[in-house]
């Protein structure tokens, strides 16, 4: 049968029709999900009408600048308060914001310190309560209320995070909001510490808090309080955290109220505008120094945590005028049942953390820094994720999405004689640390991580070595903890922490700072056991600038069959305190020692076990061959290389027992690497011709897009891809799956299955 | 008028041709990009990143996995500087990772003058604290 039919121009509702579909929708809405209109804007909300007549009735920079230093200076207490407070591992090290917001739920003012890719991104959820609460007759905004949050599709990094959001009342008007954000860890998910590589779609990942009322009358409500208590696997931090964020709200509450009585409403509402707009003015200005250019990298994550493949983070940086426009086109498909995707505010917020931190660290921290800057991404992408996908190991995307942008605004900066810091190599990106949880030797349940993953060694400078260990990529100012103090509460000891891991380097003319070593074993519980996610085992996740090289590989040891305490007690001489000696020379008879990449799902682990492995270095910056032969030899002094690797690298000649430089031997063998460098390579074109192959190789489960073609997505191998603009699932078989049709295979050769009834 | 881009690479914008900034070679027309006039290397990462553990005993050694990933060292052919690493897939082409917009640039440049040597930035000055 056939059927024709006449092309018919379809009917254009009007202006009235529209509104009418428009209230039916809103009036039936059977859920309420994150809202693509709040999730995917992270410029400035539009000046309200009481915005502008207050700033028109304030001009005064210099009531503007006393506000302003008074509401940030409440905003640092707040963080105080939270640091030194919060039960949190996160509290402690400053995995923190605390922040005034506008009515409109814009973040004006952050605090200064901590972890800044919030600054981008904890508007979100208040803009959900501005939208579906206030005039909501079953909930409401009074004053008095609080509201919690932690569901990253909603707002936030990740589910770890929780966020306390108070309105702030003057006169019965909204003036305000304040919020206090902490990376609280546990949350009920399927391993312990809130950030599970296991989790397969969201149903995994724990507790997800859309915005939701848990304060009245500033009094938390006990009995969903405890509903949250019974779904996390640490009741006490929940509710004292809760406790904490809610009073640090209050005490920065008590700070804007002095400004409100002092300066009056107008005043207040003027300031946090004026700062905002501002900012955003001044950051276009900056924008408009640099030079007309795109600038293109990528960077390689080489698993998904459950297995190794190769997963493309794509990026495009163009700046025209003064427009700025990441275009991370190209990048992988999201996994379906993978964790490692993010949805897009978690990668703005971290390109943020780039500009605030590494670019211009003298703007007012706060939303309006990133405002401007246009963001595009392929939908259903692993840096745009979908509301079904798992996202509670967004880190992974984050962080490679943060360093493809630090590398391409390097190669911005180079030129422009405008510059508020210096030209930076990435530094490292991966947190390498170890999550752990069980019960104590106190007998507690606990969930959470070392924090060491915040001693990421910085990327070199222009003129400087970057320096060991020195911050996460997310926050500037966060504190590696005392360890001794964390073994009070659980049971493991980091045998060997802080010391620097040697030959795991980024060469250059500057090198990366680098990583440190970290070996713990469990002591006092039968319960305990730890988790590692990270990836970088196979392939660097940074690259190097201007001729300097990227970080090598880092990945999991482990020694079994061992209890090291008795080793300890009993045969001391035999301990070693590197991962190198212990690995190799193989000290301990009968254990057995094996290695892995970085994506160990929670194992429990016995007393006296060694898991080792080594935090990661920041990017080496210029040609090696430049480096002073003076500094050379101080790495080899303080343990950071061997003399071997110094000799054979950056052809420094030197006396291996006295470590003199002979300058002459040095210039000789540097001028002779360098012809034998001309000799050994070949013309681009003439390259390019064995080089450039046309698909992915079919050796490697490679994601994403290959070479300029953005069009076209690879997911897995070469005969498998997706339009870029069409989603498609993209499963993963689980990886005992994969093992046991590999052995199940060798079987099958051996006709060893021959009886196997299927 | 010559602007500094990198490191070791400069625009001429007379001749809108990429130069070494070591030994003053051109290196070609920076219409297209700067790697097409430099030489290429397609080195073992295990070279730069030495193994820690012994590869005869371990699948991961710290090394990246030579089939997994390779380095490509550009070099000045002139003077055998490196002016640009790139950590590669096998087989991905090599990235056109900087295209400047050459009229946009001589625009902005005429505005301010040539500058011979970089702007570095300034330096993180430790904070001398509160004192009484």
């Amino acid at each position: 049968m056939s059927e024709t039919s006449t092309k018919v121009a379809p009917k254009v509702p009007s202006a009235e029709e529209v509104a009418l579909i428009k209230k039916f929708l809103n009036d039936t809405t059977l859920f309420l999900g994150p809202d693509p209109e709040i999730m995917r804007n992270h410029d400035l909300m539009p000046r309200s009408a009481e915005e502008d007549a207050a700033m028109k009735n304030l001009s005064d920079a210099h009531t503007v600048a006393k506000i302003r230093d008074r509401i940030q200076a409440g905003c640092d207490e707040g963080y105080e308060m939270v640091e030194q407070m919060g039960a949190a591992p996160g509290a402690k090290w400053g995995d923190i914001i605390t922040g005034v917001y506008s009515a409109s739920g814009d973040l004006a003012i952050a605090s200064a310190g901590g972890v800044l890719i919030f600054s981008a991104l904890v508007h979100h959820p208040i803009k959900f309560i501005i939208k579906n609460w206030v005039n909501e007759p079953t909930v409401g905004v009074r004053d008095g209320d609080g509201f919690i949050h932690n569901d990253s599709r909603y707002g936030n990094v990740h589910n770890t995070d929780q966020s306390m959001i108070l309105p702030i009342f003057h006169q019965g008007k909204l003036v305000c909001w304040v919020a206090s954000t902490v990376h609280e860890g546990e949350n009920g998910a399927i391993e312990p510490g809130g950030m599970p590589s296991m989790a397969e779609s969201p149903s995994d990942e724990g507790l997800k808090m859309c915005p939701f009322k848990v304060v009245e009358n500033y009094q938390i409500k006990r009995d969903i309080l405890t509903f949250l208590q019974n779904s996390v696997r640490e009741p006490k931090l929940q509710y004292e955290d809760m406790k904490v964020k809610l009073f640090a709200c209050l005490r920065i509450k008590q700070r804007i109220e002095e400004t409100l009585n002092s300066d009056g409403p107008e005043a207040l509402v003027a300031t946090l505008r004026t700062t905002m707009e501002n900012v955003r003015a001044e950051v276009k200005r900056r924008v408009s120094e640099w030079p007309d250019m795109t600038v293109r990298t990528y960077i390689i994550q080489d698993s998904t945590l459950r297995e190794n493949c190769v997963v493309k983070i794509n990026c495009k940086l163009t700046k025209t005028g003064d427009r700025l426009i990441f275009d991370f086109r190209g990048s992988s498909p999201e996994f379906t049942n993978r964790a490692t995707n993010t949805i897009l505010a978690g990668l703005k917020g971290m390109l943020a953390q780039c500009f605030l931190c590494y670019v211009w660290p003298d703007l007012p921290r706060g939303q309006a820094a990133f405002a401007p800057i246009e963001v595009i991404t392929d939908p259903h992408s692993i840096v745009n994720s979908s509301y079904d996908a798992p996202n509670s190991q967004s880190l992974m995307s984050i962080f490679t999405g943060f360093t493809a942008g630090q590398h391409a605004v390097a190669k911005f900066l180079y030129s422009c004689p405008e510059k508020y810091t210096k030209v930076h190599a990435p530094t490292f990106n991966m947190i390498n640390t170890f999550i752990w949880g069980g019960v104590s030797q106190h007998g507690e349940t606990l969930g959470n991580l070392c924090a060491d993953l915040n001693g990421m060694g910085g990327g070199a400078r222009s003129d400087t070595d970057g320096e060991h260990a020195l911050a996460p990529i997310f926050a500037t100012m966060a504190d590696i903890g005392e360890q001794e103090l964390n073994e009070e509460d659980v049971p493991f000891l980091q045998l060997v922490s802080k010391k620097m891991t040697r030959d795991a380097i980024a060469p250059g003319k500057y090198r990366g700072g680098q990583g440190y070593t970290m070996i713990v074993a469990t002591k006092d519980s039968e319960q305990w056991g730890f988790m590692t996610t990270a990836q970088g085992a196979k392939i660097p996740p940074i690259q190097g600038l201007f001729g300097g090289y990227a970080c090598g590989c880092y990945p999991l040891s482990k020694v079994k069959g061992v209890d090291v305490y008795d080793v300890l007690q009993n045969e001391p001489h035999k301990f070693k305190h590197s991962i190198e000696e212990i690995m190799n020379d193989q000290p301990f008879e009968g254990a057995t020692y094996s290695t892995y990449h970085m994506g160990m799902g929670f194992e429990i682990s016995k007393r006296g076990e060694l898991f080792m492995i080594s935090q990661g270095a920041g990017a080496g910056y210029g040609d090696l061959l430049e480096r002073d032969p003076a500094s050379v030899i101080r790495d080899i002094e303080e343990g950071l290389m061997s003399q071997g690797v110094a000799e054979r690298l950056y052809k420094v000649k030197f006396d291996p027992v006295t470590l003199a430089i002979n300058q002459e031997a040095t210039d000789a063998a540097r001028d002779a690497e360098r012809k034998a460098r001309i000799a050994r390579s070949v013309p681009y074109a003439e390259f390019i011709k064995s080089w450039n192959k046309p698909t992915p190789p079919t050796h490697l489960q490679y994601f994403g897009c290959w070479g300029d073609d953005i069009t076209k997505l690879y997911m897995g191998s070469a005969d498998k891809f997706r339009d870029a603009d069409t989603p498609r699932p993209n499963y993963m078989t689980h990886p005992k799956d994969v093992r046991i049709a590999e052995l199940e295979a060798r079987l099958a050769a051996l006709g060893a299955m021959g009886s196997d009834k299927q | 008028m010559k602007v500094l881009m990198t490191e070791y690479l400069r625009i001429d914008l007379d001749t809108e041709n990429w130069e070494c900034r070591v030994c003053d070679h051109v290196i070609g027309t920076a219409t297209k990009s700067y790697k097409e006039g430099l030489l290429v290397h397609n080195r073992d990462p295990r070279e730069i990143h030495p193994p820690i553990l012994d590869p005869e005993k371990y699948r991961f050694t710290f090394s990246p996995d030579p089939e997994w990933v390779r380095i490509l060292e550009f070099c000045c052919p002139s003077c055998g500087t490196q002016v640009e690493t790139e950590y590669a897939i096998p087989g991905h082409p090599p990235l056109y990772d900087m295209e400047p917009d050459l009229p946009a640039l001589k625009a902005q440049w005429a505005r301010r003058g040539e500058q011979k040597t970089p702007v570095v930035g300034p330096a993180v000055a430790a904070d001398k604290g509160h004192g009484h």
